[in-house]
């Protein structure tokens, strides 16, 4: 079973560290729990256990549930004062219980590893040879550490379907471009810092692009709209340009 | 059955209350801006709260009924008019088909709401009707109304209206003509999210980062009066004022945010985040507005001016269920207009 695999493997690399969450009014109709201050990726896995765990007590005053990096976001309903109280409290009290547990047991149900297909070449990577210049590697060679990676989707923000990908070979570690553009294509790959992610819609964008996919990251008329969940393993497969256009010509399903 | 788009609007939206429970894949929740307005204006037409209304911005459109239809317009105060007579706001009113709608400017605030009876017939995406822009789906294709753009009505809008109307106006047993192309009724709904004072005050509770910043711009955000920035949307509301600042600089990692949180990016001007807003963000979020003023906030026009005061977590309670008494309490009221048995 691969995704039993894939979790075994995340338990045996992690620490037994234990989180102590700050959970705090996002208005009046949200709590944040704040598991660190850093991106670290015990706190990551614990913030999409205690996501999991909130949503699997399926509570009907339970309207949105957040993970993103290092932090999660709960919204209820409530019509009065005192069961907006209630709400919150029962919320803080189940949300330390979850994370009391050991991140090591971090076994997601659900999660998916997904394979996408990504074309390095021109003019897909405009970046490549800058990233290339950056980091002292050979262009081939950034696109082979790059599509050796094993990504975790840290989250997922910015724009629908967009992912936070962790796990980037840290020799492919670049900033942002000095200049960001006015226009990404939606499908890019791209790399900043430690992370690599890749663009759902055209939006501005200051990453460095290396390739792009024909897939959709996000399709309101697909039965799984955003491609990616959190928590999803993610490898990128390189393929040619003829394949990349072959691919784009045909609707691909999530 | 359609609502035909004559001439466009600046920005005319079909709206919901939204698609709640997808942030977590960055699907905004989204809806009207101004739930409160968009859920009157379907209780004058005698629809439930979800039913598909037209969120128009400051500028409206003119619009032709193909069908004999029972609408009503609510929210900010526009100038409309029919073919021979003015439209008034606020209270059901019954359109001849053929009859040309003009939506004009808005004479205050800045979002109003038409509702028809049996609601915006377009497809549901993901659980709502609702227009998103940043995802390019749902509403009229995803977009903003565009000339000659068709709304579908719901299959019986002559029966449904034609019956709706009858009872909203028995019961004062009184019914206004409006030239020869309209007919409304005696009764209105006053306004709920409207500001009466020039610098209406909005409550705050602290952002997650307040204590970051620098303390004149503490009290700078405060202390000053806002003006709404011209190139605000259904995105977020940027303010003009004094430029707020950390007290030193700090590396904030992406997190979630939500409607009513004002964050600042580095340029020091806040944004205070609205229905269509990005499910996380990277700035320091220096305020969240209360939840019970979002409504007000969001119907004040660009070049207008608006306060902030610090409001406890019971004063947002309080506040969050007094809101919603109103707005039931208006309901029931509309309601009983529309009870033909009578008490």
């Amino acid at each position: 079973m691969p995704c039993g695999l894939v979790a075994a493997q995340m338990a045996s690399v992690r620490s037994e560290k234990r989180f102590e969450p700050k959970v705090l009014p996002l208005g009046d109709t949200a709590l944040l729990v704040v598991l660190a201050e850093t991106l670290d990726p015990d706190a990551n896995a614990l913030a999409r256990r205690v996501a999991l765990e909130v949503r699997a007590r399926r509570l009907g005053w339970v309207t949105d549930v957040i993970p993103a990096l290092v932090t999660v976001a709960v919204h209820f309903a409530a019509r009065t004062a005192a069961e907006a109280a209630q709400r919150r409290a029962a919320l803080e009290q189940f949300v330390r219980e979850v994370a009391k547990l050991p991140p090591g047991d971090n076994v997601e149900p659900g999660t998916r590893t997904v394979e996408i297909p990504v074309c390095y070449e021109a003019p897909f990577a405009p970046d490549l040879d800058d990233v290339a210049r950056r980091t002292g590697l050979a262009p081939t060679d950034v696109v082979r550490l790059h599509a050796a990676g094993a990504y975790h989707v840290l989250m997922i923000g910015f724009a629908p379907g967009h992912p936070y990908l962790g796990g980037l070979d840290p020799r492919l570690a670049v900033p942002r471009r000095a200049s960001p553009r006015v226009r990404v294509e939606p499908g890019s790959v791209a790399i900043a810092n430690e992370q690599t992610s890749i663009y759902s819609f055209a939006t501005p964008g200051g990453w460095n692009l290396i390739g792009r996919t024909p897939l959709a990251l996000f399709d309101p008329t697909r039965e799984r709209a955003s491609l990616l969940a959190p928590g999803d393993t993610v490898a990128f497969v390189p393929i040619p340009r003829a394949a990349f256009e072959e691919l784009a010509a045909q609707p691909v399903s999530g | 059955m359609s609502l035909r788009v004559l001439r466009p609007a600046a920005l005319a939206t079909v709206q919901d209350l939204g698609r709640p429970g997808r942030q977590h894949l960055g699907i905004g929740p989204g809806g009207a801006i101004d739930p409160v307005s968009h859920r009157i204006a379907n209780a004058l037409v005698g629809n439930r709260d979800d039913a598909a209304t037209l969120e128009i911005a400051l500028s409206g459109p003119v619009l032709l009924f193909t069908r004999d239809a029972l609408c009503a317009l609510y929210g900010a105060r526009f100038a409309a008019s029919l073919d021979d007579a003015a439209m008034p706001m606020a209270r059901p009113v019954y359109v001849r088909a053929g009859t040309p709608v003009h939506i004009g400017r808005a004479e205050d605030g800045c979002f109003a709401y038409l509702a028809v009876a049996g609601g915006l017939d377009v497809p549901v995406v993901l659980g709502s009707r609702s227009t998103y822009l940043p995802g390019e789906f749902g509403g009229w294709r995803g977009r903003a109304l565009e000339r000659d753009a068709v709304l579908p009505l719901a299959h019986d809008v002559e029966a449904l209206s034609a019956e709706r109307f009858t009872r909203a106006s028995r019961r004062h047993r009184a019914s206004g003509a409006l030239g020869e192309s309209a007919r409304t009724v005696t009764w209105f709904a006053p306004a709920l999210t409207l500001s009466e004072h020039d610098a209406p005050v909005m409550r705050v509770l602290p952002g997650l980062h307040r204590d970051l910043f620098d303390e004149g711009s503490g009290k700078a955000f405060l202390g000053d009066a806002w003006r709404v920035a011209p190139d605000s949307n259904r995105i977020g509301f940027r303010l003009l004022g004094p430029k707020l600042a950390l007290a030193e600089p700090t590396e904030i990692l992406s997190q979630p945010t939500c409607r009513g949180t004002v964050q600042v990016p580095p340029d020091g001007q806040p944004i205070a985040l609205m229905a269509d807003h990005q499910t996380t963000g990277g700035y320091p979020k220096v305020a969240e507005v209360i939840s019970a003023d979002i409504p007000r906030l969001a119907q004040r026009p660009p070049g207008a001016s608006v306060r902030f005061a610090a409001a406890t977590l019971d004063e947002a309670d309080a506040a969050r269920e007094m809101l919603a008494s109103q707005v039931e309490g208006l309901i029931e009221r509309i309601l009983w207009e529309f009870d033909d048995e009578g008490d």
